[in-house]
């Protein structure tokens, strides 16, 4: 068996090279990992903080897409918002591209005469 | 043990050796699949966080919210809707919302004005979200100026201003008292914008919500888990176009892979004839071959992941931002928490890595299995 016979023991630099960066990468991966879960651990607070205002305020949405009313508030949004210029007209806006027609709506156009 | 581990060093070692030969090729080879896996992995941890955060900060929203609607429209709705609601059975409180829209034209921005279900500011004073005091540059104490229904404009005191880790939820708004809500819009007391309903048990949601439809059938009621659902089918709908945005990409890189592992070169089958001629057997070469798809895909892999993570978590998305602002002049600064789940990454690597090392050992196995001399020959 050539493959066993050639180099024993010597000329494996490449191999375990490769197995130490690969290994290394592991490592930075696994403390990526510590690093999430202590991130979580550390949010906790901060997070039960922002849902006690969500709660104070009585919010619905999260603040994320501002540019229009129905990305603002899509669980709130009116029934054809996004489609209002003809029922196969999409969005103007980019992100209205991007944000689905909330599934309550549908469903609730869907039950109505 | 120790003589298969030297086997396997062995052949790890020749394989390495063999990808340095075409290193231009390979080299490519492993950038393209790095960034492919980098900007899924991106999307992948971005949506996962923020679906998640939306959950966990959306466990705080009202039960049901019911709305008025006129010609398929959201309409103000009359406060004695609120009276009608609280005498179904399981309702514990019904509270009048008040919100809206502004439009700034010197920021260019919109704010949502609402008044808080509870401790709103006193009159003539407001408590403003981070991204509305960067974009008219307000702090504590300062004035804003503010256009009643009229034209007219209405002074406002900056009472507080609302913690920064909160600006997920709270970047655009502007709190203020009853009083000046209905003054600056104009909205009749007798009406609010939408009722917040509140029910002691919540598995009787549905149930409420349906008497509310069934009571007063010009409401749509909203129920919390819409609108839980609502934040993880855009998330998810948002995954799926980046995904479809880069189909293209996936598709190139998938034609290259599957070229550059099936198609063996001449030179790979010549090498392939000499390497049985000289006593290596069948599932020697197939174990160099997977050897060789498993150091690209594996490198791979690994480094677009940590590289996704650092994106997504340490620099905050930045090759995304264009696309998640739109339009919008008001954005808000929000750290996301990482989240990852083992099972992403595992969907990932089958998605990714799998399909690579599969195809690498048939076209493998049918070289290794053919006569070295006639490869040779050929």
């Amino acid at each position: 068996m050539a493959v066993n016979d050639s180099g024993r023991g010597a000329g494996l630099g490449y191999a375990w090279s490769y197995l130490a960066v690969t290994a290394l990468l592991m490592v930075v991966l696994g403390l990526l990992a510590l690093h999430a879960r202590v991130r979580q651990r550390a949010d906790r607070e901060s997070l039960a903080r922002s849902a006690g205002l969500v709660r104070r305020l009585g919010l619905t949405d999260l603040c994320l897409y501002t540019e229009a009313r129905h990305t603002r508030h899509p669980a709130m949004a009116d029934l054809h918002t996004p489609f209002q210029d003809g029922p196969l007209s999409l969005d103007h806006f980019p992100t209205g591209s991007l944000v689905s027609l909330p599934a309550t709506l549908t469903r609730n156009h869907e039950t109505r005469p | 043990m120790k003589h298969a581990l030297d086997r396997y060093l062995n052949i790890l070692q020749y394989t390495i050796a063999a990808l340095l030969r075409r290193r231009g090729k390979n080299f490519s080879l492993l950038v393209i699949f790095t960034f492919l896996i980098f900007v899924l992995a991106s999307v992948m941890f971005f949506t996962t966080a923020l679906k998640r955060e939306a959950a966990l900060l959306l466990e705080g929203a009202p039960d049901l919210v019911v709305q008025k609607m006129m010609a398929g429209r959201h309409d103000p709705i009359p406060l004695t809707y609120a009276t009608r609601i609280e005498a179904i059975r399981g309702v514990t409180e019904v509270r009048p919302r008040l919100w809206g829209y502004y439009y700034e034209p010197v920021a260019r921005a919109n704010y949502t004005l609402m008044v808080p279900l509870a401790a709103p500011p006193p009159a003539g004073e407001v408590s403003i979200g981070r991204g509305v005091a960067r974009s008219l540059h307000l702090a504590v104490g300062d004035l804003v100026m503010l256009h009643d229904y009229r034209g007219g404009i209405v002074p406002f005191e900056v009472r507080s201003l609302f913690a920064a880790d909160s600006e997920l939820v709270s970047s655009d708004l502007l709190l203020m008292a009853e009083p000046d809500f209905r003054a600056l819009f104009n909205v009749p007391a007798a009406v609010a914008i939408d009722l917040a309903v509140s029910v002691s048990n919540p598995r009787e949601l549905p149930t409420v919500a349906a008497k509310i439809t069934a009571a007063l059938p010009d409401t749509r009621v909203i129920v919390r888990d819409d609108m839980l659902r609502t934040y993880a089918a855009i998330f998810d709908w948002r995954a799926g176009m980046m995904i479809v945005i880069l189909f293209a990409a996936i598709l190139s890189f998938v034609i290259f892979a599957w070229d550059k592992a099936t198609g063996l070169s001449a030179e790979e089958r010549k090498e392939i004839g000499i390497l049985r001629a000289v006593g290596w057997d069948t599932a020697d070469i197939i174990l160099l071959k997977v050897w060789e798809g498993a150091v690209i895909a594996l490198t791979s892999f690994l480094l677009g992941v940590i590289l996704a993570y650092g994106h997504v978590f340490f620099l905050g998305t930045t090759i995304f931002e264009q696309a998640l602002k739109g339009w919008s002049t008001l954005y808000p600064r929000f750290r996301l928490t990482p989240f990852i789940g083992g099972g992403q990454l595992v969907v990932l690597f089958m998605l990714t890595v799998a399909p690579y090392l599969a195809a690498t050992v048939v076209p493998a196995w049918r070289a290794a299995t053919t006569d070295p001399e006639s490869v040779m020959r050929n």
